[in-house]
């Protein structure tokens, strides 16, 4: 590890289908809320990183050219990170690089996406190579329903199981949804109202899958001697991990997945973490998915493969739980994607911050924020906790 | 209420012509004579389908080609019936992972051959571990959906 790095503030922007404002103007509006959140201004900002998912989601190519201003990046070095999926964690991480190696000391991250101006999973299927696999893996339905589709079955885990443990945490984490001013989708389920929803990509159905949202998140890393001159409430990054696999969906063990489970155990050996499920107070994991938050649970080492339903059905990762996950709503409720994963980073900043409003975990001071992207193909993790 | 705002209609449509090159086009002549193609690496001895130029893990050359085996085992599945822009198959369909006998990578194609407009028939017939076997199109282009479907065996 290089020098400490710190989440200082956290801005995002209502999101939902934000058909009311053009796409630089719902940037900028992130952007403000940081500084006003920091007591910052763009003078202080070394450097900018932002990212979306495929940039022709809205149309436009270079989003970080285009949102320039609304960034304040003009007379400054700028980078951006485009990683699918997984965009928003990536932006952290590069600013996390910039500033541990020393290159930087404020840096400020944006992700944004406007999925609703497009034809999103259209999109997404261009990530696919046109040859062979764009015919058969149909935008991120497609491709999350089969890997779901086969952990299930390799680890027994009886189809009714599996559904109502999905039905469970669309219930919780809708209900989450409603103490996040941010949240997208707000709307009181029953366990039955998400069984019985019309299949999209059999087996998941409606509330199994996450909305097509409008939104940005931006957020502030600083130095160790920049965060401590502010005085402020920081989050400290405690660990970064983030790995691959190969474009072939069909070349790696989708359901017991190497890069998520080596992403944690790369941020988990940084951040001195052994027990996660007992170390960690909070986990923010991009759970577009109800069926993969629950294989995530497994990658990330918080019970065994083929345990998680049943450790859901129990309450373990519930609110009140052992180890809560995606207090805020999580991605089900709210994916924005090219800020989801930086979403994911803010929330666990805000948690260990204390900061998280009628989320909050109590005396939560250790975070894991998650996001995957590609062809199930990447997935990057970082951990904050509340002391350097 | 709150006040509507005005969008805006447009569009980006780019024409691409993209090159197969050396393995790609000899997998898709493959096609047109019904063979599927992979090709082994001698380092780690896996069989790669589709053909590649190179193994991804071991980063050497796979010269030694296979034809593989037109039948495997179904691995995962799902069912699409939703629609998307320019969308390349009409929905419902099946996309499958099958692990072709004798090749250790999965291939990525469809499950078919029997009716799928209810999801109880199709929950009925298509089983993780079962055999399944290609079957081909009477017109062959040299593309990957010469291949109509693998069906249950």
């Amino acid at each position: 590890m290089g020098r400490p790095v710190a989440v200082i503030g956290v801005g995002q922007t209502k999101h939902g289908k934000r058909m009311d404002i053009c796409y630089p103007d719902l940037v900028r509006q992130a952007v403000v809320a940081v500084f006003e959140e920091t007591g910052l201004s763009p003078e202080d900002i070394d450097g900018v990183v932002s990212g979306t998912m495929p940039s022709m989601m809205e149309g436009v190519a270079m989003t970080h050219f285009y949102f320039a201003d609304a960034m304040q990046a003009v007379g400054k070095p700028i980078l951006k990170t485009e990683t699918c999926g997984s965009t928003g964690v990536s932006i952290a991480h590069s600013a996390y690089y910039w500033i541990s190696s020393g290159m930087a000391d404020v840096v400020l991250a944006v992700g944004h996406e406007k999925m609703n101006e497009g034809d999103s999973q259209a999109t997404m299927t261009t990530v696919m190579e046109p040859f062979y696999q764009r015919f058969f893996l149909s935008g991120a339905p497609g491709v999350f329903s089969m890997q779901c589709q086969g952990w299930s079955v390799r680890f027994d885990i009886p189809e009714e199981k599996v559904r109502e443990a999905a039905a469970v945490l669309s219930v919780d984490h809708h209900d989450a949804a409603f103490d996040n001013p941010y949240a997208h989708v707000k709307v009181r389920l029953s366990v039955d109202d998400v069984k019985n929803a019309k299949v999209i990509t059999y087996p998941i159905r409606l509330y199994d899958v996450c909305p097509n949202s409008d939104g940005a998140c931006a957020v502030i890393f600083a130095s160790e001697e920049m965060a401590k001159k502010l005085g402020k409430k920081t989050a400290w990054v405690k660990g970064v991990g983030y790995r691959g696999e190969e474009q072939f969906f069909g070349d790696s063990d989708k359901a017991t997945w190497p890069s998520a489970v080596g992403a944690a155990k790369e941020a988990y050996k940084q951040a001195g973490i052994t027990n996660p499920r007992k170390e960690l107070d909070v986990a923010e994991i991009y759970d577009p998915f109800t069926y993969q938050e629950m294989l995530f649970y497994e990658c990330f080492g918080f019970c065994n493969f083929g345990e998680a339903p049943d450790l859901v059905l129990e309450g373990v990762f519930s609110q009140k739980g052992d180890l809560p996950c995606d207090p805020s709503g999580g991605v089900l409720c709210t994916n924005p994607i090219g800020a989801t994963g930086l979403i994911r980073v803010g929330e666990a900043a805000l948690q260990v911050m204390g900061k998280a409003g009628d989320h909050q975990i109590p005396g939560a001071k250790t975070a894991l924020a998650h996001a995957m992207g590609g062809i199930d193909q990447f997935n990057g993790i970082m951990i904050l906790g509340s002391e350097l | 209420m709150e006040k509507e705002y005005r969008t805006i209609e447009t569009e980006v449509r780019l024409p691409y012509r993209l090159a197969y090159g050396e393995t790609w086009t000899r997998f898709f002549e493959g096609m047109k004579q019904e063979k599927i193609f992979g090709t082994k690496c001698a380092k780690c001895n896996r069989v790669l389908v589709p053909a590649r130029t190179f193994c991804p893990r071991c980063f050497v050359d796979t010269d030694e080609w296979i034809e593989c085996s037109q039948e495997g085992t179904l691995i995962a599945w799902c069912l699409t019936n939703y629609r998307y822009f320019a969308q390349p198959i009409e929905p419902p369909f099946i996309s499958g992972l099958i692990s072709l006998d004798g090749t250790d990578v999965n291939f990525l194609h469809l499950v078919g051959g029997f009716d799928m407009s209810s999801l109880d028939t199709v929950r009925g017939k298509v089983k993780n571990g079962m055999r399944v076997r290609a079957v081909w199109e009477k017109e062959k282009k040299g593309h990957i959906l010469d291949i109509k479907y693998f069906e249950p065996c």
